[in-house]
């Protein structure tokens, strides 16, 4: 047996054991999906390197943990950051906190609201074994919805690790649907305890319905020793817009696939992010751009500093189908090496089928520049605040696409607490 | 104030400073003149501390200090400026964030207090007034997209909010119409004092018409071959630096 075998038989073990006790156990479509994502994680398997997609990262080291569900919610509240917005979903060990939340109308933990997700949960799953793994072992996560017409303002989603003592793994399925011309920031925190051992494994499914706008700011700090496998299953209808900003600041090893699907006229995408990768960490940023109608826009732009001995992946995809006529698709990547032992693989894809399109993509690798380095010390400025200045102009591009304050305030603090933890 | 003896560097095993003697008491303007490839941009280079030159022997004192034992950033804040003969772009840098944070940590490691947004604009404005410089300047990237006198005028407006006691001035002249010339000669001469020194390192003769220099030095293949008062100067522009130097 090898260890690819063995993380998904530990994982598939689990859902044997708990089917029945599971949320929806005893509802048919329910346990349907489950036993169906369980054959098909059970014939996938956890992604090995031979796998296309997963040739630069290696899950052998999560395989090997053996993780087990989370306990049930400790009496004492973790420490959170302060609330910025309105309403918070805070989900613990993968478990809705009501105690710590506050939600908005049209929003529920998916434990209540499951029985009414017929036909919307999976509806846009992809046969993707990290989903499929998420659909057989969901518990909890948040349903929202926000009404056609309705401006929404700013929620927050955290996600927060305790540490159980032993490797626990929770895999929170999130669906967000957004009515006609709705507009919602969602500011989306992933958090752990330093010493935690975890596997956070959510899967977001988004509807975005014509001329609705959803900004989703994903700030990635899981603890340390946390693993994240994160899946954004996204769908944009006509002159609908679907932001995702996405900051990778933690974890000992994080994957983010975003998947965006623009299906009507005019949708739009905008998919930035950082990437702040320190020593020991891998982070995985795969993108997958849908074009499939015409008329749309989609702006990548993805940054990666890389310290110490680190990993640092890119991969982007833009499929432009052959209806996507007049689409203008750009991609960016770049990547910082501060240190000699950190790598960074980038893979960008393009596969067009319409003729008339815009369309290009370009990455870049170096390291601090010297001359700008010297530049900065001439003037007294020690040199720890020198790089720490260039590498902020180097995110810069990326992070100035977010402008809602709240979201600016939260990457803000983010970054400048992975530097002051980090700084080389 | 500037004391070098007998100062010797390499870049990658080349012998580009061949024994360079100078000394630039307190409050007073030193010129280096000299053709292109002597050795003036690198000495500027290795009295501010860039990386890359190889020391080999000699020394530089700084009011007494060993200025070649220190980093960039400590003889910036002991008082030691160099006006880079091609300004460095920062792309993602905010000008006025660049000079507040200058400022500041030439102040802290000075022990001063450091100055806070209003401050620095009040001090930033009269500074950028007085250089005839446009205030948008600190509003827009370190040097990006700056004219080539937009650069220099720059690298003026960084030395008046910084106050060196030393400031190496390295080709700040060249690409500057004279109306420019004038305003950078004025920024100069506003910070002559006893406790200000200068060595201004020039191909013409004309920026020493606004800038009156105690010495002229004439640098020629990693050595200073001849010095002498402003006069100095003048033969150079009409005699041409072989004939002089012979
Ligand atoms: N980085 C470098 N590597 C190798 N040679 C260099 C480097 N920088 C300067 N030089 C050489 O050193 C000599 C002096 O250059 P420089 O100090 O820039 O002269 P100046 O400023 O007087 O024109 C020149 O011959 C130049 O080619
Ligand atoms: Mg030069």
């Amino acid at each position: 047996m090898n260890t690819m075998v063995t993380g998904a038989a530990s994982f598939l073990g689990r859902f044997e054991g708990l089917r029945e006790r599971l949320p929806g156990g005893r509802t048919p479509w329910v346990a349907k999906l489950r036993a169906e994502a369980a054959e098909s994680f059970r014939a996938q398997g956890l992604p090995g390197r031979r796998i296309e997609a997963w040739h630069y990262t290696d899950l052998g080291v999560l395989a090997q943990l053996g993780f087990t569900e989370a306990l049930t919610l400790a009496d004492e509240a973790p420490a959170l950051p302060p609330t910025r917005a309105a309403h918070r979903a805070v989900f613990v060990d993968g478990r809705f906190a009501p105690a710590l939340s506050l939600l908005p109308p049209g929003a529920a933990p998916l434990s209540e609201a499951l029985e009414a997700t017929e036909g919307r949960l999976g509806a846009l799953a992809q046969n993707l074994p990290i989903v499929a793994l998420n659909t057989m072992l969901f518990e909890d996560g948040l349903v929202l919805d926000v009404p056609a017409g309705v401006d929404a303002g700013e929620m927050e989603l955290l996600s927060f690790a305790t540490h159980a003592g032993r490797a626990i793994a929770f895999h929170p399925r999130h669906l967000i649907r957004l009515g006609e011309g709705a507009k919602l920031t969602l500011i989306d925190t992933s958090l752990g305890e330093a010493e935690a051992t975890y596997l956070h494994n959510p899967v977001y499914e988004i509807a975005v319905a014509e001329g609705a706008t959803l900004s989703h700011i994903r700030i990635q700090r899981e603890g340390r020793a946390g693993f994240q496998l994160s899946t954004v299953l996204a769908t944009v209808q006509a002159g609908g817009t679907y932001d995702n900003f996405t900051l990778n600041a933690g974890g000992r090893l994080v994957r983010n696939e975003i998947h965006v699907a623009l299906q009507g006229p005019k949708a739009a995408c905008h998919m930035n992010g950082a990437q702040l990768v320190a020593e020991g960490q891998h982070a995985d940023t795969t993108t997958f751009l849908d074009h499939a109608a015409p008329d749309c826009p989609s702006r990548q732009t993805y940054k990666t500093v890389l310290a110490g001995r680190s990993r640092g992946v890119f991969q982007g995809k833009i499929l432009v189908r052959q209806a996507a006529q007049r689409t203008d698709g750009y991609q960016m990547n770049q990547a910082l090496l501060l240190s000699d032992d950190a790598e960074i693989n980038a893979k960008p894809q393009l596969e067009i089928y319409a003729d008339d399109v815009k369309c290009s993509h370009g990455a870049t690798v170096g390291a601090l520049d010297e001359a700008q380095l010297f530049y900065l010390r001439a003037r007294g400025i020690p040199a720890s605040i020198a790089r720490a200045m260039l590498v902020e102009a180097f995110l810069t591009e990326a992070i100035e696409g977010v402008t809602n304050p709240l979201a600016q305030e939260a990457l803000s603090e983010a970054i400048s607490g992975w530097w002051q933890k980090e700084a080389v | 104030m500037l004391k070098i003896e007998n100062l010797t560097a390499e870049i990658d095993g080349k012998e580009i400073l061949k024994g360079i003697t100078l000394e630039v008491p307190a409050g007073e303007v030193h010129a280096i003149m000299g053709p292109n490839g002597s050795g003036k941009s690198t000495l500027s280079y290795v009295l501010s501390g860039r990386e890359g030159y190889e020391i080999t022997g000699g020394t530089a004192t700084f009011n007494g200090i060993d200025l070649l034992a220190m980093e960039p950033e400590e003889r910036a804040a002991a008082g030691v400026f160099l006006a880079f003969q091609y300004p460095v772009e920062l792309p993602g840098v905010g000008n006025a964030n660049f000079l507040r944070t200058a400022l500041n940590a030439i102040r802290r490691a000075r022990g001063e207090v450091e100055v806070d947004a209003m401050q620095f604009l009040k001090l930033s404005r009269a500074k950028i007034k007085a250089l005839q410089m446009s205030e948008d300047m600190l509003k827009r990237n370190v040097n990006v997209g700056f004219s080539g006198g937009e650069k220099k005028r720059n690298e003026v407006l960084q030395m008046a909010m910084l106050e060196p006691k030393l400031a190496i001035l390295d080709e700040t002249d060249s690409g500057l119409d004279i109306d420019a010339l004038k305003v950078v000669a004025d920024g100069v001469n506003a910070m002559r004092g006893p406790e200000f020194s200068a060595l201004v390192i020039t191909h013409y003769q004309r920026l020493l018409d606004h800038i009156t220099p105690d010495r002229v030095h004439v640098l020629m293949g990693g050595r200073i071959v001849k010095t002498g008062g402003p006069e100095l100067a003048l033969e150079l522009e009409a005699e041409g630096y072989a004939k002089v130097a012979a």
